[in-house]
């Protein structure tokens, strides 16, 4: 038992501790740059959040370090109680919590605020890599996936209620092991399908919309019926279905809904369709088929969505993402400052401690989401790449560690891992880049916040102690 | 395996997402500028200091125009909270909608102070001061405005007021909320006044918070006090002439003749320059600009609409000496007027016949048609129209029918008409001396401004030059230009103004017959003329010009009253008044003061007038 507790530190995979202790160095010291002033104390000034962020950094080593001093074992075995416990606390959260920039999330003990949302993450990607391990269990079937999608859902169900979706937001990276794990990769571009189609419907009239889908789906039955040998008949006559209740409408200037031309062509499509799909078994037509009624559906049924559903300042960020809504002071104002500074800091950047933007406040919350402005406006181009590098290489590593693990469960925690860090890497530098619309969560070992920082050393370090006993975990 | 391929997939797409972030970022940081210009445009702000603008003083050193501490009331709209404008608008006492309306303004850029009430006065800052801290975002800004301890010449020292967008596109050194001068010395010397505005750069936050100078002040410019200047005006004279015209309407210019230094320009009716200082201004403006009675109008320059009447006989009388066409013993006998070819020109009764100087002493109207008919038929040129052309440029050299050059905007040319006028009026050839025999006696088509004709009296003091006349001196510390040290000599030569003199001493000190002998001041020789001009519009214009002493002329002035009567009745003595008020400092007939300061000729007191009592 000794030996082996002094070993961890050698079968440790120190690339990856490496890289991180990086990441969170350099995210120090971009805090300290962010709230640096002129009259700016030592860098370890516990009354500055550089200060409390040096704290947090030594706590965390420190969790570090008892992770890797646990028992493996104890992570697969006590992941439903810690997932119960975090449920737990995210519940006495809700119910307590004082309202923060419009969120219930964070408990305060003292002075000392805590982010249950962060380690639900962390929670629940246990406890679907524990369900997911089990002999059997398949993400191809339904009933385990279902399984999946209630332990996901409840935690998030309980963040969307304490209004902080871009947490809840992150556990759609789950997709991502899912993929890997087996799930038909058609779901994931159905995703992405409808990410696309849900902006567009924003951006555009549905009419507009429409009309595309209706292209798309003929495109669509061309290339199936070229697959299939199909006479080319076929293919004029699925596109006549969807011109003629269109001209028609047209022409006689019928005053119908908008849906009414795009409704009228799937039932004359319909009976066709059923036929071909029961004769020749054809599960591809089947799907084709609702998909094209459901992106018609799914864009009418955006703009309800999107005036009922969203709450008011959801609606307006996707606004202002979408450029449909100019709000130069509000929320345009901070990617706008944050594309300045970032944008001001040229090749080689202005030098550690001399940004002039993101250290007179003009980019909003510059110690936390906002972190990557003060490394892109100091340290330039080459700072901002070294450290989308680093990350980046992080990434890779952990796919790369999580491939090479024998048992399904640090396999899949891994994979969950890596997903979740890639998760907050694309969104958050995205929106400070202003590719991304705005949604406030943190910059993986970057952002100030003791609660982040903290969970995001216990998602990697857990899975680095899965990974030193690699051979000792084979289930 | 199918599965182990996927993490390839995997991997691709975070190369991928992060290759098109580093692209973005290459972009945004290298590639394209704009970001690196907004923010210097963000971190930086200049914050302009205006230097006080110059002083005006008058020929003896009086403070004409002085600054006063005023204040803008400055508010950053995004640090405003829980404003009680009921309790503000108490304190400021404005209008609520103007209010509102600056403040949509002010919010158009949280983060920026903007100017919502504009130089408020000292006393109602010190009432906001004591209440400010109710008020976040609201702060007081110190600025000068303008003020007049003697509270008159609104017209020649002028005002200032912001800048319009006229303004700012003619000269780029001004920016919205500049101050400019609009009339009068306040914009003839605008460039020697304002001095040069300066500023700091500073480093500010998101806020608009302050943070310190940019790089130590190093950019910084300091601003330049604006030029005090000296004035010719004698600002009592003006004051006291402001008074004698107070409820006529009309026009005095005093012109010291040695040096052409406007000594006093009045225009009639006036008001209290301090009325278009501060927030005053507009409301002022608008009642000013809407009165019938012009104040805003400077009649003293732009009044070319006065025909000279009967002083212009002086000139007629000076050009037919020069061209030899009469000799001081030249008389002419005078029945109750000119009569010729059905054109009767009225006269006075008068004894008669009389020579040169008793022409002017008496003012013969007859006298001046057969001299200007002599002009003009004078064998010696031949045509008509040839005469006159000769006639009217030696008029011409007495800087008649042209602006003057006046260091004051908007001066007027009056009117000497050319020859080509008549061609088209009558047909050409077809005018003769009979036609505009009026000229003879200043009437008819010719005009001139009140700066005019008291020039015309300074030339006769000088006998036969004049310095263009100027109302500023010296702008103190700056070398000028000699526009005002040139001396203009007319054509007529000096000898020939002794009987000319000799007549307007007449005028005044002559025996019973005399026009003007209630211009008589014990003690001081005056010489003078009176006019007396028709006009269409009503009662005759009552005109006196004259220079004083005699001997040693150090005055010359031109008095014009509109719809007064003869010119002795209120031109004469309001111009004594003025030259025993320069030359002895005193009035010693306050009976005949008394006079002309009760009589009100403008029947409803006017606006101005009114708001200028009340002051």
């Amino acid at each position: 038992m000794r030996n082996k507790e002094i070993s961890i530190f050698r079968r440790i995979d120190w690339i990856t501790v490496c890289i991180y202790l990086a990441l969170v160095l350099i995210g120090w010291f971009n805090i300290f740059a962010a709230v640096y002033n002129e009259e700016a104390s030592m860098i370890t000034d516990m009354t500055e959040k550089y200060g409390k962020q040096m704290i947090w950094i030594i706590t965390a080593f420190a969790l570090a370090t008892v992770i890797l001093l646990i028992d493996s074992k104890m992570y697969f075995t006590f992941s439903y109680f810690f997932y119960a416990f975090v449920i737990g606390l995210l519940l006495v959260v809700y119910a307590l919590a004082p309202e923060v920039n419009g969120a219930r999330a964070w408990l305060e003990i003292g002075s000392f605020r805590l982010q249950a949302g962060e380690f639900a993450k962390l929670a629940t990607s246990l406890a679907v890599a524990h369900y997911m391990s089990r002999y059997g269990v398949k993400i191809t079937q339904f009933k385990n996936w279902i399984m999946v999608a209630i332990i996901m859902l409840i935690p998030m169900a309980i963040i969307i209620l304490q209004n902080d979706t871009g947490t809840a937001l992150v556990f759609s990276a789950f997709m991502l092991m899912f993929y890997r794990e087996g799930m038909p990769g058609w779901i994931l571009g159905v995703a992405v399908y409808m990410v696309l189609l849900f902006s567009f419907s924003v951006i555009f009239a549905f009419s507009s919309v429409a009309v595309a889908i209706a292209i798309l789906s003929i495109i669509v039955f061309i290339l199936f019926a070229k697959y299939q040998k199909l006479p080319t008949k076929y293919s004029i006559l699925v596109a006549l279905a969807f011109a003629l209740p269109w001209a028609i409408i047209r022409f006689f200037n019928l005053q119908l809904p908008a849906y009414a031309a795009y409704l009228a062509a799937m039932a004359l499509l319909f009976i066709p369709a059923m036929v071909y799909i029961y004769k020749k078994r054809s599960t591809i037509l089947f799907y084709l088929y609702f998909i094209a009624l459901g992106s018609f559906a799914f864009s009418y049924s955006v703009e309800y969505v999107f005036h009922n559903v969203l709450g008011e300042h959801q609606r307006s960020r996707l606004y202002v993402f979408f450029g449909m809504k100019s709000d130069p002071l509000g929320l345009e104002f901070n990617v706008n400052q944050s594309k300045i500074a970032i944008g001001s800091g040229d090749f080689f950047g202005k030098g550690f401690l001399n940004g002039t933007q993101t250290k007179n406040n003009f980019v909003p919350e510059q110690s936390t989401d906002f972190i990557f402005c003060t490394i892109g406006e100091e340290w330039g181009f080459v700072g901002a790449t070294v450290v989308i590098a680093l990350f980046i290489a992080l990434f890779l590593r952990i796919l790369f560690l999580a491939e090479r693990q024998r048992s399904r469960f640090s396999r899949i925690y891994g994979y969950l891992v890596v997903s979740i860090l890639f998760f907050h890497f694309m969104v958050n530098v995205g929106m400070t880049i202003g590719i991304m619309p705005v949604i406030g969560i943190p910059l993986p070992f970057f952002s100030y916040g003791g609660s982040s920082l903290w969970s995001f050393t216990m998602l990697v370090f857990i899975f680095l102690k899965l990974d030193a006993d690699r051979d000792l975990l084979i289930q | 395996m199918d599965l182990k391929f996927r993490r390839i997939i995997v991997s691709t797409v975070f190369v991928v997402v992060a290759l098109l972030f580093v692209g973005r970022l290459f972009y945004i940081q290298v590639i394209d500028d704009s970001y690196k210009l907004s923010a210097l445009n963000n971190s930086r702000r200049f914050v302009v200091k205006h230097p006080a603008r110059g002083l005006i003083y008058d020929r003896n050193r009086k403070l004409i125009v002085a600054n006063d501490a005023a204040y803008d009331l400055m508010v950053v709209y995004g640090q405003v909270k829980n404003l009680d404008t009921i309790q503000l608008l108490d304190i400021l006492q404005i209008d609520k909608h103007l209010f509102f309306k600056e403040m949509q303004k002010a919010a158009e850029n949280k983060y920026r102070p903007y100017p919502v009430v504009k130089q408020i006065s000292v006393q109602t800052a010190s009432r906001l001061q004591e209440k400010l801290h109710n008020f976040p975002g609201f702060f007081t800004q110190v600025r000068t405005v303008r003020s007049y301890p003697h509270k008159c010449g609104a017209l020649v020292l002028g005002y200032i007021s912001e800048v319009t967008k006229t303004d700012i596109d003619a000269d780029n050194y001004y920016e919205q909320g500049d101050y400019v001068g609009k009339i009068g010395i306040e914009r003839v010397y605008e460039r020697y006044l304002r001095g040069q505005k300066g500023g700091a750069y500073l480093v500010v936050d998101v806020k608009g918070r302050v943070k310190g100078p940019l790089e130590e002040g190093a950019h910084d410019r300091p601003s330049v006090l604006g030029k005090d200047l000296i004035t010719t005006l004698d600002i009592k004279l003006q004051e006291y002439g402001e008074k004698l015209m107070q409820n006529k309407t009309g026009s005095i210019v005093a012109i010291e003749p040695k040096t052409g230094e406007v000594l006093a320009l009045i225009s009639s009716p006036t008001f209290d320059p301090n009325l278009m200082v501060g927030q005053s201004i507009n409301t002022n403006y608008a009642k000013f600009a809407t009165d019938p009675n012009k104040p805003l109008y400077n009649r003293a320059l732009q009044g070319d609409r006065y025909p000279p009447g009967s002083t212009f006989k002086i000139v007629n009388a000076l050009v037919a000496l020069q061209e030899g066409i009469i000799t001081p013993s030249y008389s002419v006998g005078c029945q109750q007027g000119y009569y010729a070819g059905g054109i009767h020109v009225g006269c006075h009764s008068h004894p008669s016949p009389l020579n040169l100087v008793q022409s002017i002493q008496m003012s013969c109207n007859a006298y001046y048609c057969n001299v200007f008919r002599a002009i003009l038929d004078a064998d010696k040129y031949g045509t008509v129209r040839h005469a006159y052309d000769i006639w009217r440029s030696h008029v011409h050299s007495m800087g008649l029918g042209a602006p003057l050059g006046i260091d004051l905007p908007s001066e007027r040319p009056g009117n000497i008409p050319k020859p080509e006028y008549y061609d088209k009026y009558y047909g050409k050839n077809r005018w003769k001396s009979l036609t505009i025999v009026s000229l003879s006696i200043g009437q008819g088509e010719i005009c001139m401004t009140p700066l005019q004709m008291a020039n015309c009296a300074a030339i006769i003091a000088n006998r036969g030059y004049y310095y263009t006349p100027h109302v500023v001196r010296e702008v103190i510390d700056t070398a000028m230009d000699n526009t005002f040290k040139k001396k203009h000599v007319t054509h007529f030569n000096p000898e020939i103004f002794t009987p000319i003199i000799q007549g307007m001493y007449s005028v005044v000190q002559g025996e019973s017959g005399s026009t003007a002998r209630v211009a008589a001041i014990p003690g001081i020789n005056i010489g003078g003329k009176t006019g007396t001009a028709q006009n269409p519009h009503g009662k005759d214009h009552s005109i006196f010009m004259a220079f004083a002493p005699i001997e040693d002329p150090k005055i010359a002035i031109a008095v014009y009253v509109e719809n007064a009567g003869f010119g002795a009745t209120f031109g004469a003595p309001i111009a004594s008044l003025m030259i025993e008020q320069y030359l002895t400092d005193t009035i010693k007939r306050p009976w005949l003061e008394t006079r002309m300061l009760e009589t009100n000729l403008i029947h409803k007191p006017t606006l101005a007038s009114h708001e200028k009592q009340r002051n």
